[in-house]
């Protein structure tokens, strides 16, 4: 059963009671009482398979805290089965707070993985792995390349199964911050965008849906053929520079969530990440340039 | 009474029981190991009896997931205990270890598994001064939230202010005693140095005997008052007295060790628990009730509510008030009253100000 199988004057209910949700290979149990969460739950995970599930990997719920911030100045509060790792926020940023609430349940336990800090797609049977440092443009590469026609894997971690060491996807929506919100809405028509949450730690917030296909084929895993350290540049010329792999493997490592943990597990399987893959650095100011690029990469 | 988390409580001391658990128990399973941090010991107990590949799938990653943590930590303990013995072998004296990094070294059956946030280790008082010296040298500092804290344990605990490394971050624990100085129950830590055996291929890391390891083991469930931990302490120690149980003369030599050290208290609640709660075949003779008053009886329910209050499903009506009845006496017993009430006072006027710091 998917989400957008439930009646919407269901979903509330639902949602309130504990809803089961699918994303890659998680079972969420996620329970809120807040219409923001129900709202974006119904617009950005429309495709997604729910429950009920009898095994949830993360029982997770987005709460009102007690006391005067209930009323006053309205607050949420994320918690993982009781335990909360973050700080309340206002309760206009309820869905955004789910996200990354969902996002550290996994970086933080779902050590059957590799996690790379990077977003990764695939097409043609091709899995490309972009490592990115925070304004490097990721996201809205990312959210370009979903929208022309490329599988999202994942926009922000990427797992690697440590049993083949291949691509699992997790097909949760891309979040977008800031101008990179207009710039995908102006981008393509068939852009669907969660509502926007202003002046986050992050600034502002919205997310982009996935596209069908990327969601009804969550369980394909996919094999790293490609590494892109991507970088927008402003006026900048599609300029494309190979890249070692030693200093390669140094950025991915130390990006990773949880490359120390893993010790030598996760030395031989970013060894092997790389040893399948070619890597090189992009420039690029204008999207339509990079996608190009990333076209005749899969050719 | 009926138990919240039976089968997480099966699975301790009888893995094989895991393969016939159905989906729906182990999601229960799994969130209640999570939250008493028992995900990881499962794991190896799992891995021990080779029953990974009849649990589900979706299971056996969630507890693998936590046993590469725990692993990953134990093999940072490993490698901290080296550099400790190098830095505190120019003291000439033991450097006693404690619970975690005891088990670790030893390869103990209660290291499996078995999440460390930090290392903890006994010294004489008199080597006090000059192993904070070494130590602060090598790049452990002491870490104090403000001046108050560093006298409260410079003056009345069994320990240093927490250490922590300049650049690894690992925490140690230094200890010249086993409870606080101005607990009501003296114990003798001179005792449990002498008896203690000599870790090899270190020059001065020493282990607790086997019977003490036991006894602090229990002292410290029953007195330091973590208990959202209690049942991953009460397994440890299920542990500890598995492959003695049946020994000739283990329970009258533990009782005497007991009785010298003055811990007969925590042994006794500990013994109860883990008869009640975990099956431990303790002879009659040696889970008799302590002499004198009443506070005893009451206490055995109080603990049992205080170690199964980590999870939602376990906890009861009864659970808030066991748990302020243990926050009470857990300071009861590290202090007397006259300093106990100040302290306490301080402690909530301190609470106070940084909500209301933390609103504004």
């Amino acid at each position: 059963m998917r989400l957008s199988d439930i009646p919407a004057a269901a979903l509330t209910e639902r949602i309130a009671a504990g809803l089961g949700l699918q994303t890659g290979p998680f079972r969420f149990l996620v329970q809120s009482s807040e219409a923001g969460v129900a709202r974006g739950l119904s617009q950005l995970y429309a495709d997604f398979e729910v429950g009920p599930f009898d095994l949830h990997d993360f029982h997770v719920s987005i709460r009102r805290p007690a006391g005067l911030r209930r009323w006053i100045r309205p607050q949420v509060e994320f918690a993982m089965d009781g335990f909360s790792p973050f700080i309340p926020l206002p309760a206009d940023h309820a869905f955004a707070q789910l996200e990354w609430g969902m996002n550290w349940c996994i970086a933080a336990h779902a050590h059957h993985y590799l996690m790379l800090h990077a977003a990764v797609l695939e097409k043609n049977g091709q899995a490309v792995i972009l490592p990115g440092d925070p304004g490097a443009g990721k996201s809205t590469l990312t959210a370009a390349l979903v929208l022309s026609g490329w599988r999202l894997l994942s926009d922000e971690i990427t797992l690697i199964d440590r049993d083949d060491g291949q691509i699992v996807p997790l097909a949760r929506p891309v979040s977008l911050k800031n101008a990179s919100i207009d710039i995908i809405r102006s981008f393509s028509q068939a852009a669907s965008i969660g509502e926007t949450a202003l002046d986050t730690h992050k600034g502002s917030v919205a997310h982009l849906r996935p596209m069908p296909d990327s969601v009804l084929r969550m369980d394909e895993k996919a094999q790293p053929r490609h590494i892109v350290f991507p970088r927008w540049k402003s006026q900048a010329l599609l300029t494309r520079h190979p890249q070692d792999k030693a200093s390669a493997f140094i950025h991915l490592a130390s990006h990773a969530f949880n490359y120390n943990l893993l010790g030598p597990l996760a030395f031989r399987l970013t060894k092997n990440t790389l040893d399948t893959c070619t890597c090189q650095r992009i420039w690029y100011s204008q999207l339509d340039d990079a996608l190009a690029f990333f076209s005749e990469l899969v050719a | 009474m009926k138990l919240g988390c039976a089968e997480l409580i099966h699975a301790l001391t009888q893995p094989t029981s895991m393969a016939s658990l159905s989906p729906t128990q182990w999601d229960l399973l799994l969130r209640q190991a999570r939250a008493a941090g028992l995900l990881a010991r499962l794991a190896a107990l799992a891995q021990q009896e080779k029953n990974v590949d009849q649990l589900p799938k979706q299971a056996w990653h969630i507890l693998e997931g936590d046993l590469t943590f725990a692993q990953q930590q134990a093999t940072a303990a490993r490698y901290e205990l080296r550099l400790l013995d190098r830095t505190l072998k120019k003291l000439d004296t033991p450097v006693l270890l404690l619970k975690g990094g005891a088990y670790v070294a030893l390869n103990h059956a209660a290291s499996a598994g078995r999440f460390m946030t930090d290392i903890d280790i006994l010294i004489t008082k008199a080597h006090l001064q000059d192993a904070e010296s070494a130590l602060t040298a090598a790049g452990w500092m002491t870490h104090s939230k403000d001046a108050y804290d560093e006298r409260y344990y410079r003056a009345w605990m069994h320990e240093l202010p927490p250490m922590r490394h300049m650049s690894r971050h690992t925490l140690l624990d230094v200890h010249h005693n086993l409870l606080p100085e101005t607990a009501r129950i003296r114990t003798h830590p001179e005792q449990v140095l002498a008896s203690a055996h000599r870790l090899p291929g270190y020059h001065c890391l020493y282990v607790p005997d086997h019977l003490d390891l036991i006894l602090h083991s229990a002292t410290h469930l029953v007195y330091e008052g973590e208990w959202g931990h209690g049942l991953r302490d009460l397994s440890d120690l299920y542990l500890l007295f598995a492959p003695h149980v049946h020994e000739a003369g283990f329970w009258q030599h533990l009782l005497a060790r007991a009785h010298e050290l003055n811990l007969q208290n925590p042994l006794h609640y500990v013994l109860v628990q883990l008869q009640t709660l975990f099956g431990l075949s303790v002879p009659v003779a040696v889970a008799r009730p302590l002499p004198g008053r009443g506070v005893p009886y009451l206490m055995t329910p109080v603990i049992r509510l205080g170690v199964l209050s980590f999870h939602a499903s376990c906890r009861t009506w009864l659970t808030p008030v066991a748990e302020f009845v243990l926050y009470v006496r857990s300071h009861w017993l590290r202090m007397p009253p006259h300093l106990l009430i100040p302290h306490l006072l301080y402690k909530a006027w301190k609470r106070r100000v940084s909500e209301k710091k933390s609103q504004d």
